[in-house]
């Protein structure tokens, strides 16, 4: 890991410059460490221990429909999951949400922070109406999307779409992954919008006015002074809201249970599918052994960037 | 968010039309254009919300009419029949898991965050990389031997589970941000306080708390929003016992548009604890989300 160099950075303010006896500066490590530890063994007990039992588990057979079908098989189980149509099939639809849910997410997030964020009557109101779609509860956001905008009768959705034509449309079954999409989008943007906004807010007047003094155009200044600025916020908002879309389980659950047949299951929801419905251990162990490897590859080249940004500028400022 | 006090005078001055000191931009009349639109576009945004509240005060055959009913003569009748439904116990349940996740996050957060920033230990970051790369790690990875380990526990259907669960959950996000707020405390006060001859417990009390009092809240807000909507471990590991509001509302998966009045009285119950505490926390949502990070 590159973090190799980056303690340095963190010298300064380490212990004693001045020479100590060495069981003392040891004892002054450990004051230091003690308050860190209590959480750092919870982490490691609650999250690790248990990826390490699915580790083992994935390289046995093990269904619990047949009790004695336990045995040490190796790899077996991975070829399996990588031949596996569904999983594949789950594993796009994965990206797929994901992507499409963040990025549009983001641009509408974007757009009401920017509406939001001039002074205007009302401003708290619509900001507090705004942010509600983030508030209720994810498994009430999917009834909700389910039951009353998209149902095909009664929807609020196909009565508004009626003069277009489209009366009777069945969204969730039609065009499942829409539905969710659509759900999800509507769930996160105030998130995205909460972040932009934090951004535009943390923008300091001077350089604004600055670039109105020397004449800049509307455009201009958000071009090359507040789209800079809000980088670093935008890039932390698709970190976190890929990292619980990528998890999105509810609302697959409760509007489609990933059908119909399978056409809008998702990773977390298919692996649920044959972890707790098909019995199958090892080989849903399997699967999420790769899940985990897969999300951490693409986590840690994301991460890693926003991660050193953040760094440098905490780092720069205390 | 320091830079949000140079704007509040100016907010207050821009109202009296007369005179405005240094900014002279804002009285356009495209100005009045965009906040009708602002408007507009708000209350589209959350009209899903909107009709779900008006629908839940409906009788079951004015919720469910194409087109759909406006005008109606409102009921409680939906409310008291979830009240009915043994709604409460769920209530208790996701109370616990909510509030004592919660504490257990700021207890063992708050130490560990300080030991990520004022008294740094050696290789902070790669402690912090390991925080934020479990959330990293998808829960239906993890779901089955924690499954395993709760019946061999007997801790299943418990929602002591749960709370040690959300603790984990929520833990990295929670060190991350007050780290950021730990930061954001002036050293200078810090050290003029030691000077004085003021010990550790003190300074953390008197001087560092006044200033991370909002982070902290801001903090728990955030871990208060996940623990209450969390979904994935409540339905998998309990059942009657320790089910908390969301499993609740899956009893109304079925009914496919006939309870849709019902549905909605539910849906209110289970979301308006925590949408109510999201409203009056706010501003410090803004900046929590922000964690803090950027001034």
């Amino acid at each position: 890991m590159s973090a190799a160099t980056a303690p340095a950075r963190e010298a300064p303010t380490a212990p004693s410059p001045r020479p100590r006896p060495r069981r003392s500066a040891r004892a002054a490590g450990w004051a230091r460490r003690a308050p860190l530890l209590p959480a750092l063994v919870f982490m490691l007990v609650v999250t690790q221990l248990p990826f390490l039992a699915t580790i083992v588990y994935s390289l046995r057979s093990w269904n619990l429909l047949r009790p004695d079908s336990q045995a040490w098989v190796g790899l077996a189980n991975y070829v399996s999951v990588f031949t596996d149509r569904q999983f594949l099939a789950a594993a796009g639809n994965t990206v797929l949400i994901t992507a499409s849910c963040v990025v549009v997410a983001m641009l509408l997030g974007t757009g009401l922070a920017l509406l939001l964020d001039r002074r205007f009557w009302g401003r708290g109101v619509v900001r507090t109406l705004v942010v509600t779609p983030f508030l209720v509860l994810p498994v009430a956001t999917a009834l909700l999307w389910k039951h009353i905008m998209l149902n095909p009768v009664f929807g609020l959705v196909n009565f508004l779409l009626s003069p277009l034509g489209i009366d009777t449309f069945d969204w969730i079954s039609q065009a499942p992954l829409l539905s969710v999409v659509v759900a999800l989008v509507w769930q996160w943007t105030p998130f995205m919008m909460l972040l932009v906004l934090a951004g535009l807010q943390s923008q300091s007047a001077d350089v604004l006015e600055a670039g109105q003094v020397d004449g800049a155009s509307r455009w201009q200044m958000f071009a090359w002074i507040t789209l800079p600025h809000l980088r670093r916020y935008i890039e932390l908002g698709v970190l976190l809201g890929s990292i619980y879309v990528v998890n999105t389980f509810d609302t697959i659950y409760m509007m489609t249970q990933g059908g119909p047949g399978t056409a809008s299951s998702n990773l977390p929801f298919y692996i649920y599918q044959r972890t707790f419905l098909g019995f199958d251990i090892g080989q849903s162990a399997a699967m999420g052994v790769v899940v985990v490897v897969g999300t951490i590859i693409l986590a840690m080249l994301a991460l890693r960037l926003i991660f050193r940004t953040f760094m440098n500028a905490q780092e720069a400022r205390s | 968010m320091t830079a949000q006090a140079p704007r509040r005078p100016a907010e207050a001055g821009a109202a009296p039309a007369g005179h405005t000191p240094r900014r002279k931009r804002r009285p356009r009349a495209g100005g009045t254009v965009l906040t009708v639109l602002t408007w507009a576009i708000g209350l589209l945004f959350v009209s899903p919300v909107l009709w779900m509240v008006l629908t839940a005060f409906k009788e079951e055959n004015q919720a469910a009419t194409d087109p759909p009913t406006l005008f109606f003569q409102p009921t409680l009748d939906r409310f008291s029949t979830v009240l009915g439904a043994d709604f409460l116990p769920y209530l208790g349940n996701s109370l616990i898991a909510t509030l004592a996740s919660t504490l257990l996050v700021l207890s063992l957060g708050l130490p560990a965050a300080y030991a990520l920033s004022v008294a740094p230990v050696k290789r902070t970051q790669d402690v912090l990389f390991f925080f934020i790369s479990t959330k990293m790690l998808p829960v239906v990875a993890v779901v089955l031997p924690i499954y395993v380990a709760a019946a061999y526990l007997s801790v299943l259907d418990n929602v002591w589970t749960l709370v040690v669960l959300y603790t984990a959950m929520n833990l990295p996000i929670a060190v991350w941000m007050l780290r950021s707020f730990f930061l954001e405390v002036p050293k200078a006060i810090v050290e003029a306080a030691r000077v004085e001859g003021a010990g550790l417990p003190r300074v953390l009390w008197s001087v560092m708390m006044p200033v991370m009092a909002p982070g902290i809240a801001a903090t728990a807000l955030i871990c208060m929003i996940f623990a209450w909507n969390e979904f994935f471990f409540a339905v998998n590991l309990t059942a009657a016992q320790a089910s908390t509001v969301p499993v609740f509302l899956t009893g109304f998966i079925t009914s496919e548009g006939l309870f849709v009045a019902q549905l909605s009285a539910a849906a209110v119950m289970a979301s308006l604890p925590i949408v109510v505490v999201g409203w009056t926390a706010q501003r410090q949502l803004v900046r929590g989300l922000s964690m803090g990070a950027v001034k």
